[in-house]
């Protein structure tokens, strides 16, 4: 009877140890925590270097595969003994090969030409510390000139919003006008070009200075009457709708305009 | 040398390049285009001598008023109240003042004078820009004064021409079957008149019962069904002789004659023993041919503008249907596959379509469909239409439409009805009785 007890004390003894050791919060590890990632936050410049990254990630990726499969396709290169050539060489030949051992001697570290000239791109992050002194020099210049490009690029910016093209707005504003004007001339065959481009020449308020029909030609060629007709309608649009619901600024930009009309879509319905 | 190098050197010169900003427009209205028809200037001895020739107060004012309801009938053109015009048609056919008619929303203007000239009457006409302030096209017409509503009628076809970019239909005639008396008792008689209504003729006396009449592309001949020793046949008649035949000697009945694009045979449908095939015969030799065989019901062929195909409406798979074969016969291909049962095919002039009569559900239909059978429209719906035949430059459709009758039979009645490709300008051709069966001619002034 003793010896039972006994026997069933210890098994639940053991039973509740070997639940206690299994519990999970008793098995507690040290968490793993992420080393820390530094992030550096820059101000994004009105331009960046963005284009050209693609294109320095292309050649690396070639020299990386080419390394790759100096590696792992090729096979390893036979020895072949070198090979004395007959001629001898010329003194000056001579002093070169050594000055040429000298300076793998001297800088064994040395980047290949080919590599160098890939990570052109990336070596002015690397950090020399040998010509501090130089590099705080030099950044000034470079500041300098780096400030006076970004002036040229806002000019330039400047000109090309000048020279650009209108707004969507702006476009949107001078259809509507247009689209109201059109009276499309309903015989014309639709199965034909029905494309008239006629260029404006504007005053600032947006009224016609001068018309041109670009394929003026085209209107007295036999069989082309509807083409007539159509540029006719065409004229009679912008006439009927000056002056022109053109923007309030930017003269230049808007002072001559080409106006593609296209009945197609209209007439095909 | 030196010359060159300076040249390469200009050549090469950096430019500013200015960018030229380019507008799409490839939306516009779809609107009337506002046009003024001034009345046609008229000086008073021209005046007064027309009066006494044609009973007309002022010849001027009359021949603009043609002009003016045709364009208004096109649906293409909106000619704007004369009582607004600001300018005298006196100096406005001198020199128009182009500020007023701008005024007045005109887009275009016809000016013009009326005289009268050895017995002859002689029309001049302008056709003007008026935003531009440019004229688009000036001519004269000289004529015997009893063409007056003939050269209003050309003058509008040179002014829709000159606008829309397509020739016009105004200078034209409808022949049709004119129907009098109650419904069980018809009489009809074939008659002829002026796309507008005007010039009413009668050609037969109404002892027969005429149907389909067709004219020939001069419009001097005509071919109609009508019926002999109590047989439908079909018959040829000349307009100016007045001299009427049968054509062929057919064993049988023969019934949907129409010309040939170049006038010189008449195809139509030949029936005997319950199967009809189409035929044509050759007006000058008088052979006759048989163009399909097939122990079905092929009937209505119609040539394409080239003479080089026949659409005809054929019941050979099971329903009426459509269908495009060589003009020789062979190469038959059905190009109806709607559901609904498709007769009265008709090329357009243009070659590009095929107008039809369609039944779908107790309603008839005028539509028109590619020559390959797609992109079929139904433009028109009514309790019963039929006949369709399309203007000489295949815009409109006149077609006649008939009436419901009630439960004493009465309130029957058939007119002649036009629409055009759009499906929205529907309008009825006025006509002194009832009527049926039109047919278009082509233009008379070419």
């Amino acid at each position: 009877m003793n010896r039972n007890v006994v026997v069933s004390f210890g098994l639940h003894t053991l039973l509740l140890i070997i639940t206690a050791m299994s519990l999970p919060f008793l098995a507690k590890k040290p968490i793993d925590l992420p080393p820390i990632i530094s992030v550096e936050l820059i101000q994004i410049t009105d331009k960046t270097n963005i284009p050209f990254a693609p294109k320095a990630k292309k050649v690396i990726e070639k020299v990386k595969e080419k390394e790759k499969k100096l590696v792992s396709e090729q096979a390893p290169p036979k020895k072949i003994k070198k090979q004395k050539s007959d001629t001898v060489p010329l003194p000056d030949e001579k002093i070169e090969k050594i000055k040429k051992i000298k300076d793998k001697k001297q800088n064994p570290e040395k980047v290949e030409t080919e590599i160098k000239q890939i990570s052109e791109f990336e070596k002015k992050e690397l950090f020399d510390s040998n010509n501090i002194a130089a590099l705080i020099d030099k950044s000034k210049v470079e500041s300098a000139e780096t400030s006076k490009k970004l002036d040229k690029i806002t000019q330039d910016q400047d000109k090309e919003m000048d020279f650009g093209g209108l707004t969507l707005s702006e476009e949107d504003a001078l259809k509507a006008q247009i689209f109201g004007c059109w009276s499309i001339p309903l015989g014309l065959p639709f199965n034909e070009d029905l494309l008239v481009r006629i260029k404006l020449q504007l005053k600032p308020d947006g009224s016609i200075v001068k018309t041109e029909i670009l394929d003026h030609a085209r209107m007295n060629r036999p069989g082309q009457g509807f083409y007539k007709v159509l540029a006719e309608s065409a004229l009679r649009a912008i006439k009927l709708c000056q002056p022109l619901r053109v923007p309030s600024t930017g003269y230049e930009r808007w002072k001559n305009m080409q106006l593609n009309f296209d009945a197609r879509e209209m007439l095909e319905g | 040398m030196l010359f060159r190098y300076l040249f390469i050197f200009l050549v090469l010169l950096p430019v500013k390049a200015f960018a030229l900003i380019e507008v799409d427009i490839t939306r516009g209205n779809l609107n009337p285009l506002p046009v003024a028809v001034s009345p046609l200037a008229i000086d008073k001895s021209s005046k007064e001598n027309f009066k006494k020739i044609l009973k007309k107060e002022n010849l001027g004012s009359e021949i603009s008023m043609i002009v003016e309801n045709n364009l208004k009938q096109s649906g293409l053109f909106n000619p704007l109240n004369k009582e607004a015009f600001l300018q005298e048609a006196e100096i406005a056919n001198l020199k128009p003042r182009f500020e007023d008619w701008n005024l007045i929303k005109a887009q275009a203007l016809v000016t013009g004078k009326v005289t009268f000239v050895d017995d002859k009457l002689r029309v001049e006409f302008r056709l003007w820009d008026v935003l531009a302030g440019q004229e688009m096209m000036a001519l004269a017409f000289t004529t015997v004064p009893s063409n007056w509503r003939r050269v209003g009628h050309i003058i509008t076809d040179k002014v829709y021409e000159r606008l829309t970019g397509e020739k016009g239909y105004f200078d034209t005639r409808i022949i049709y079957i004119s129907e009098k008396g109650p419904k069980t008792n018809r009489i009809k008689k074939l008659a002829i008149m002026d796309q507008d209504g005007f010039n009413n003729k009668f050609l037969t006396l109404g002892n027969e019962l005429v149907l389909t009449p067709r004219f020939s592309p001069t419009n001097q001949m005509v071919t109609y069904l009508s019926y002999f020793k109590n047989l439908p046949r079909v018959y040829l008649l000349d307009i100016e002789t007045g001299m009427q035949e049968v054509v062929g000697d057919f064993p049988g009945m023969t019934f949907a004659p129409r010309f040939s694009p170049d006038g010189k045979k008449i195809i139509m449908s030949f029936a005997k023993d319950g199967n009809s095939d189409i035929y044509t015969m050759d007006l000058e030799n008088r052979i006759v041919e048989r163009i399909s065989n097939h122990p079905s019901i092929d009937t209505s062929p119609s040539y394409s503008p080239d003479g080089k195909y026949i659409t005809f409406n054929s019941d050979r798979s099971g329903y009426q249907q459509i269908y495009v074969m060589n003009s020789n016969g062979k190469n038959v291909k059905r190009i109806s596959f709607g559901n609904g049962l498709y007769g009265t095919p008709v090329w357009s002039p243009r070659g590009d379509l095929i107008a039809f009569t369609k039944l779908h559900k107790g309603k008839f239909y005028i539509g028109v469909m590619r020559t390959d059978g797609t992109g079929e429209r139904l433009l028109t719906e009514n309790f019963y239409q039929e006949a369709p035949s399309w203007s000489p430059n295949g815009r409109v459709l006149i077609f006649y439409r008939e009436t419901k009758t009630n439960a004493k039979g009465e309130g029957f009645s058939a007119k002649l009805w036009s629409i055009d490709l759009t499906g929205y300008n529907e309008k009825m051709v006025e006509t002194e009785t009832d009527a049926s069966d039109p047919s278009w001619s082509s233009i008379l002034s070419n």
